[in-house]
């Protein structure tokens, strides 16, 4: 070939494609961004889970809306770090998963997802109100529920009933009696009062709650420094040493999985990962007297305090970017993985850890395989949020964020303040917030 | 044979390399570029940011010193303002005391003396998110193996609340500090220990002076410039300190082991709220200035004597 041919057909190529074009627009082909929708998502605790992510959604899901799906998976903790970067940046996933009230203090970054809520709320029943109250600013949703995770306490049966405890205890004054035997016997409670997004929220929020405190009232005053969560401290100050396993402070959530399944602690408020995982590995999680361990799990709520019970469940929700330059592709793609026949598919592996945010799966015929799993079929009913009784808005997140319900319980914990001192000082807190 | 034209381009280039002031513009160019883009640029982005009341995603106005006012005002800032001085302070110390005895006994002669020099950056080599991670391991709270080795050797009967506990939290951090950093001490140190003439010791010797006397009055004062110099650059990468803390302890417990950077990083980016977190790490700068200016003076001083 000549080189004045070569040339030529090169020339010839280049118009083709239409580089000259592309050049001229300064951005990438359309073609090549619409088909592919880039996801940001925790490492799950139940691994099945993102493997049906990977493995069948994407390969299905290319196949029905020629969307390519690129699933990125990061560790929940480093998750609002990311989506910062993404939104000030204006790049990154066109889908990012938010915990909790995430969705609030993110707001602006995510596009407008009513439509979705709207059609998968219609058609499956209604969206539980937790996870709503986390995605709704205003009237506008800004992510959309994905899933919930109902916290609830694992323990180990035989173990409570070798104490004379042969039902779960329903106060915290029983679970605080039963917890100082066992401890006694090396057998302590295992929870977190570190920083850390799952487990140590879902404990101290309610544990304040069931004593009658609150962070604000409904016009957003801080009402935190009250007798009632003085009281919920000192209870939690002496359970904790009488009860517990101390190291917790520096726990966060993965540590009480593993300390359960290795036969270090009796009971843990947990997602149902501890029990999905003893059952997954029935030949290598055993009890002492070589039985399976998920045969001597069992799952109760949070006891009652004072003041009533309560819970809060943690909400995993999808926000639709709005830098995205394939926000279209991200809906649909959304809106293909709510659909029953798809979903199903990915909250089945999840064996109830995480439960569907709309009340229809509560039929589902999942719930007839395994009664331990059966308290969490309806655990999502229940549940306040964070920032209560004001909404769960950008201010209940930065408080949240900021761990300071969680450290007004750990730094009487640890001893480092007295309760007083430690309610005086969270009420501070959040004082500079809800200015 | 040169064409004219080119013959008159070449002289010009040479021309222009024979001048002083223009070669020395196009070799500092690419620096001043760097320093600009990279330094300045940020820098000047983080005031401007903690002047206003920007947050994730919404470009906020301008608050003037609202956002210091309020971190000086934070108890959560203050706490880890002081575990940000308390942790520079004595993992400095540690670092220069382990790392000037390592340097001593690194320049002896010794068999296998170039391959222990060799293993001994080895902490200062693995990128610090694993080293901290392996330690957190260590540490950890159920399955520490410091603890299963003191209890099994019958020295514990309870196990020790390394990360559990704030003290004990941040004395552990120190100390994986110490192990990260003093390998460069030790190589500095010792880098500074070989320029110092065998002459001078022996001198010494003769006249009766002990290996503490030699020590103290020859390899101390000849070694000062450099020492001052390596405990400078640990200060200011100890003060700015984030990695290692995020990942041993994330700022717990109950904010016992936060450190400005640690802090900051949860306020502006976990957070969104970039203007706060802009003004919390600023709150560094005085301090590092403070340590430069100092280190310039004594170093201007140096130099004049």
């Amino acid at each position: 070939m000549k080189r004045r041919k070569f040339l030529k057909s090169v020339g010839a190529g280049v118009a083709a494609t239409g580089l000259g074009g592309i050049l001229a627009a300064h951005r990438a082909p359309v073609f090549a961004q619409a088909n592919t929708v880039h996801i940001l998502r925790w490492n799950d605790f139940v691994p099945a889970a993102d493997k049906v992510l990977r493995e069948v959604f994407a390969p299905e899901v290319q196949k029905a809306l020629g969307i390519k799906l690129n699933v990125e998976t990061v560790n929940a903790n480093d998750i609002p770090a990311r989506a910062t970067a993404a939104i000030q940046s204006g790049s990154g996933p066109d889908i990012i998963m938010l915990l909790n009230n995430y969705p609030q203090l993110f707001a602006a970054g995510g596009v407008d997802v009513s439509d979705i809520a709207a059609e998968v709320g219609k058609a499956q029943g209604g969206i539980y109100s937790l996870p709503q109250s986390m995605c709704k600013v205003g009237n506008q949703w800004v992510a959309m529920p994905w899933a919930t995770v109902p916290a609830l306490i694992a323990y180990r049966k035989s173990w409570f009933d070798e104490i004379g405890v042969k039902e779960f205890p329903k106060t915290w004054a029983q679970y605080h009696e039963a917890g100082k035997k066992l401890k006694a016997a090396k057998r302590p409670i295992g929870q977190t009062l570190g920083h850390t997004f799952g487990d140590a929220p879902t404990f101290a929020y309610p544990m304040m709650w069931s004593y009658g405190g609150q962070e604000i009232d409904a016009k957003g005053k801080v009402v935190l420094d009250s007798k009632e969560t003085v009281e919920s401290v000192r209870f939690m100050n002496q359970f904790w040493k009488d009860a517990h396993d101390e190291g917790g402070l520096a726990w966060d959530d993965t540590n009480n999985n593993r300390a359960f399944l290795s036969g270090d602690i009796c009971a843990s408020l947990n997602g149902a990962s501890i029990y999905v995982a003893a059952l997954n590995g029935a030949d290598k999680f055993k009890t002492e007297k070589g039985a399976a361990l998920h045969t001597d799990i069992l799952h109760a709520p949070l006891p009652a305090g004072p003041k009533g019970q309560f819970a809060y469940h943690t909400a995993f929700t999808h926000m639709v970017m709005k830098y995205s330059k394939n926000a279209k592709g991200a809906k649909e793609f959304l809106r293909w993985a709510h659909t029953p026949a798809n979903y199903e598919k990915w909250v089945v592996v999840q064996k109830g850890f995480a439960v569907a945010p709309t009340t229809q799966w509560e039929k589902h015929k999942m719930w007839d395989v395994d009664p331990v799993m059966l308290p969490f079929k309806t655990a999502s009913r229940a549940g306040r949020h964070m920032g209560y009784a004001g909404t769960p808005d950008k201010k209940a997140a930065e408080a949240w964020n900021k761990y300071i319900i969680v450290d007004m319980y750990a730094q009487a914990a640890s001893g480092k303040m007295k309760p007083e001192e430690s309610v005086k000082w969270a009420a501070g807190e959040l004082g500079k917030i809800y200015t | 044979m040169v064409a004219p034209a080119e013959r008159v381009r070449v002289s010009r280039l040479t021309l222009m390399l024979e001048s002083e002031k223009l070669l020395a513009t196009a070799l500092l160019a690419p620096g001043v570029v760097i320093l600009v883009l990279f330094i300045a640029y940020p820098f000047v982005m983080a005031l401007w940011f903690s002047l206003t009341s920007i947050r994730v995603g919404v470009a906020g106005e301008f608050v003037g010193l609202a956002n210091f006012a309020k971190a000086w005002n934070d108890t959560i800032f203050q706490t880890a303002f002081k575990n940000t001085v308390f942790y520079t302070f004595w993992a400095t110390i540690f670092k220069l005391a382990l790392g000037m005895w390592l340097a001593l006994i690194l320049n002896r002669h010794f068999r296998f003396k170039r391959l222990i020099r060799a293993s001994m950056l080895l902490p200062f080599i693995i990128p610090t998110v694993l080293s901290a991670f392996a330690w957190r391991w260590m540490f950890d709270p159920t399955f520490s193996v410091m603890n299963w080795v003191l209890f099994h050797s019958g020295m514990i009967t309870d196990r020790l609340p390394f990360l559990s506990d704030g003290d004990w939290a941040m004395w552990c951090a120190v100390l994986v500090n110490t192990w990260r950093g003093m390998p460069f001490f030790a190589i500095t140190l010792l880098a500074g220990l070989q320029t110092i003439s065998p002459d001078l010791h022996e001198a010494a010797a003769l006249d009766g002076a002990n290996a503490w006397h030699r020590f103290w009055h020859v390899t101390w004062p000849l070694l000062l410039p450099v020492t001052l110099v390596v405990v400078v650059f640990s200060v200011i990468q100890t003060f700015s300190d984030f990695q290692l803390i995020y990942v041993l302890t994330g700022g717990g417990p109950a904010n016992s082991t936060h450190l400005i950077a640690t802090y900051a990083y949860q306020v502006g980016v976990a957070s969104g709220l970039l203007g706060e977190g802009a003004a919390l790490s600023l709150f560094m700068f005085p301090v590092l200035f403070a340590v430069i200016w100092i280190q310039l003076r004594y170093m201007k001083r140096m130099e004049g004597a």
